[in-house]
C-alpha cells in the first residue's frame, strides 16, 4: 500500500495506455483534473479519481466537457498544473474553451481519444479523424501544438511532454491519443522521479506588469498573488487591458500568439524518422496505424523495396523538413490513415510536387490497415 | 469589523478606466453594493477575491475596472472556471458576475450544479430580463408577452425562476432584490460573501436602452419605480395564488442554510486517500 502514496510509480508495468497517461500526468506535476465520462477516455478520469488524491490532487467530474476544461483553465490560473481528457465529441465541445486557452496563454493539457466518427459514430471503435479538429477546431487563428503516441510507453512519455510544453509556452497542449493506444496494454518504464524532466512555468516578479503576448514568452502570475490580473479573452495587451476596436494591438496579439509556437517548431517537432534520405517509398504515419509500418518496411525489403517513414510525434507541428527530405529521394509518398484523407492533404502541401502522395484510408468497425494492405500499396507502381 | 473610512468605489478600482456602461444602467448599482458590502466587511482591498465573469454587460463590472485578480471568460462558463480556482484556493472568495443569459441561458446547467455541490463561491446574476449587449433579444427570464427585438410580436415564453431553482438545487445563501433595494442588495452580498457554501443573489437590473424603452419606460426612475411597486415580500408572496403572482418581482431571502460545502468534502476525501495510501 506504501508505494500509493508515490508521485512517481517508477519501475517496469504492464499498464493499459489510459493508465500510462494519467500515470504520466502525475509524474509530470499535474495536481487537478477535470472531466466528462466519454468513451473511450473515461479511464483517465478512473485512474485520476483514484490517484490524485493519493498525491494531494484534486479530481472532479463535471457537467459537460465545457466545464470541465473551463474547470482545468480555471485551477491553471490559481497555480497547479491541470488536465481534462475526451474523446471526438467532447473535443468538439472544447473547441471553445481551448480557444480561450490559446488566447489567454493558459498552459493545459487535453488528452484526445480518437474514436471513429463523425457525430457519435462507433464509440467503442478506434479513428484518427480529429487531426483537422486538433489544426482548425477553433474559429479564428490557431497554432496547435498536438502529440500523437504510438505505445503505451510512448503514451506516458509524451502526456510528460505535453506539461512540459504547455508550461514552457504557456498554451492548450494536445495529446492525440486513439481507441488502440489508449485502450491496449504493454509493457512501460516508469524512470526515477529525478530522471523525468518537468518544466515548470515562468513566475514573474515583484513589480511585473506584463503578463500576456511577450515574445519569448511572458511570465504568468496565480490569482491571489497580488498581481491584480485580468485575464480576458478579448483582444488585450501586454497588461490584459481589453482592445476591442484597435486592428493594430489584435494583429499583434495573434501574431505573437502564433509566433510563440512558429518560431519555435525546432524546440517543439519530434518524430521518428527511417530511411529517409534513401528509399524507394516513403511513409508517412502516425499513431496506431504507424505500428503497421515496421512490418511493411521488412516485407517491402523482402521484395527489393526500400521503404523509408517519418512518424510524426507531434501531428502538430508536423515534421515538415523529414517529409520533405524523404519526398526528395522517394518516387512516392503513402499517407495511411484511419479517415478519409486529413494528414494527407498536409503531406501534400509540404511535399508539395516533389513526389506524388497516395493515401490509404480506412474508417470504422475498429479495423487497422494490415502490414499486407500498406504493402500492397507501396509496391503498386513501384516494382 | 467596520472600517471607520468613508465608502468610496473608487478605492476599489484601476484608477485610469472609466465605467462602460449605460446612463441608467443597473450594473453600476451592482457594482457599488458589491463594493459597499466588501468595504463594510472590512476589506481594504480585494487581494482577499478572485472574480470570474462571462459575456455581457454585467461580466464587465468586475472585468478590468475592479482592482482584483478577475478572469472574463466564455459565455456562460464562468461558473465552471471559478471552480477550478476555488478548489484550488479554497482561501479566497471566488465572486462571479454575470447576466441572466449567461447565468440562466447559456450556462444554466453550470448554475444548477454549482448549488447542488455547494460549491462555496458567490453567484450574483444581473437579471435585466433581456440581451442588453446584443441589442435586446427575449432571454429565458423575459417577462411573458414583452416585445423584444426577437419577439417583436410579443414573448410568447415563460420567464425562469432562477432562484426558486437554486433553491431547489441546495444553494447555501438564495436571495433576490432589486437595484431599487439598494441597501437590501448590500447586505445581501455581504451575508452571501461570509456564509460557507454556494450563495446566490439575483439583482434585479434595469437595461434603459434595450429593455426598459420597449416595455414602455421613458425614464430610467419610471422602470425603478415599477420594480419598487412591482415588488413584493416572500411573506406577502405566500398569501397569493399563482395568478395574481404573475409579473411580480418576489424579493427577499429565499434560503439560508449551511451545509458542509464542496471544498470541505473534497479535501476531505484527499486527506482519507493520502492517509490510506500511505499505510
Amino acid at each position: 500500500m506504501r508505494a500509493l502514496a508515490r508521485k512517481v510509480l517508477s519501475g517496469t508495468h504492464f499498464w493499459q495506455g489510459n493508465e500510462a497517461c494519467a500515470e504520466a500526468a502525475l509524474a509530470a506535476g499535474c495536481r487537478f483534473y477535470a472531466g466528462y465520462p466519454i468513451t473511450p477516455a473515461s479511464e483517465i478520469a478512473e485512474h485520476m479519481a483514484l490517484r490524485l488524491p493519493q498525491v494531494g490532487g484534486l479530481a472532479v467530474q463535471m457537467e459537460d466537457e465545457m466545464a470541465s476544461l473551463g474547470a482545468v483553465i480555471g485551477a491553471s490560473w490559481a497555480g497547479v498544473k491541470a488536465m481534462t481528457a475526451t474523446s471526438g465529441p467532447g473535443f468538439s465541445l472544447m473547441q471553445e474553451m481551448i480557444g480561450y486557452a490559446f488566447m489567454t496563454e493558459t498552459p493545459c493539457v487535453v488528452v484526445d481519444v480518437q474514436r471513429a466518427g463523425p457525430c457519435t459514430g462507433q464509440a467503442t471503435k478506434v479513428g484518427q479523424g480529429d487531426v483537422m479538429q486538433a489544426r482548425w477546431g477553433i474559429h479564428g487563428d490557431y497554432a496547435p501544438i498536438a502529440l500523437a503516441p504510438n505505445s503505451v510507453q510512448e503514451l506516458f512519455d509524451l502526456t510528460v511532454r505535453a506539461f512540459n510544453l504547455a508550461e514552457a509556452f504557456r498554451t492548450p497542449v494536445v495529446v492525440l491519443s486513439d481507441e488502440i493506444v489508449s485502450h491496449m496494454h504493454e509493457s512501460l518504464t516508469l524512470p526515477a522521479m529525478d530522471q523525468i524532466e518537468v518544466v515548470d512555468r515562468k513566475k514573474p516578479k515583484a513589480g511585473d506588469s506584463k503578463f500576456f503576448m511577450l515574445p519569448d514568452v511572458a511570465p504568468m502570475p496565480s490569482v491571489g498573488e497580488g498581481f491584480n490580473v485580468a485575464v480576458t479573452g478579448s483582444t488585450h495587451d501586454e497588461s490584459g487591458r481589453r482592445f476591442t476596436a484597435d486592428q493594430a494591438v489584435h494583429q499583434r496579439l495573434v501574431k505573437t500568439l502564433t509566433d510563440k509556437v512558429m518560431n519555435n517548431v525546432e524546440k517543439i517537432v519530434d518524430f521518428e524518422a527511417y530511411n529517409v534520405g534513401n528509399c524507394d517509398v516513403g511513409v508517412v504515419s502516425f499513431g496506431c496505424t504507424s505500428r503497421a509500418v515496421y512490418e511493411t518496411v521488412e516485407l517491402a525489403e523482402q521484395k527489393g523495396v526500400k521503404v523509408g517513414f517519418v512518424r510524426p510525434k507531434t501531428v502538430w507541428p508536423l515534421p515538415e523538413k523529414a517529409v520533405r527530405e524523404m519526398a526528395g529521394t522517394a518516387k512516392k509518398i503513402v499517407v495511411p490513415e484511419l479517415n478519409m484523407r486529413e494528414l494527407y492533404y498536409e503531406v501534400e502541401r509540404v511535399v508539395s510536387g516533389a513526389a506524388p502522395v497516395v493515401s490509404v484510408n480506412k474508417v470504422g468497425g475498429g479495423e487497422m490497415i494490415t502490414p499486407e494492405e500498406l504493402l500492397a500499396e507501396v509496391l503498386r507502381s513501384v516494382k | 469589523m467596520a472600517t471607520a473610512e468613508p465608502f468610496s468605489m473608487k478605492r476599489y478600482l484601476r484608477p485610469d478606466l472609466a465605467l462602460p456602461f449605460c446612463v441608467g444602467c443597473g450594473c453600476v448599482n451592482v457594482m457599488s453594493s458589491f463594493l459597499r458590502a466588501a468595504h463594510e466587511l472590512g476589506h481594504k482591498d480585494l487581494s482577499k477575491f478572485v472574480f470570474c465573469s462571462g459575456i455581457g454587460c454585467s461580466a464587465w463590472i468586475p472585468s478590468p475596472y475592479i482592482m482584483g485578480d478577475s478572469l472574463h471568460v466564455l459565455h456562460g462558463r464562468s461558473i465552471p472556471v471559478a471552480l477550478g480556482v476555488k478548489l484550488t484556493r479554497p482561501d479566497l472568495n471566488v465572486v462571479v458576475f454575470g447576466g441572466d443569459g449567461d447565468i440562466a441561458g447559456i450556462g444554466l446547467s453550470h448554475l444548477i450544479h454549482a448549488a447542488r455541490r455547494n460549491l462555496d463561491i458567490v453567484v450574483i446574476m444581473v437579471n435585466n430580463m433581456i440581451y442588453g449587449m446584443t441589442g435586446g433579444q427575449v432571454a429565458p427570464t423575459t417577462p411573458y408577452g414583452i416585445k423584444t427585438t426577437t419577439t417583436p410580436y410579443g414573448n410568447f415564453e415563460y420567464p425562469l425562476d432562477a432562484t426558486r431553482l437554486v433553491v431547489s438545487a441546495g444553494a447555501s445563501y438564495a436571495a433576490r432584490w432589486t437595484t431599487a433595494h439598494g441597501e437590501e442588495l448590500t447586505q445581501a452580498v455581504k451575508k452571501a460573501i461570509t456564509i460557507k457554501g454556494f450563495a446566490f443573489i439575483e439583482a434585479v437590473s434595469p437595461c434603459p436602452t434595450a429593455c426598459g424603452r420597449r416595455m414602455g419606460f421613458r425614464e430610467v426612475a419610471d422602470m425603478l419605480r415599477w420594480f419598487k411597486d412591482n415588488s413584493i415580500s416572500l411573506e406577502q408572496a405566500s398569501e397569493m395564488d399563482e395568478k395574481t403572482l404573475v409579473g411580480k418581482i418576489v424579493t427577499g431571502e429565499y434560503v439560508h442554510r449551511e451545509k458542509p460545502t464542496l471544498t470541505d468534502n473534497i479535501y476531505r476525501v484527499v486527506k482519507e486517500a493520502q492517509k490510506s495510501a500511505a499505510g
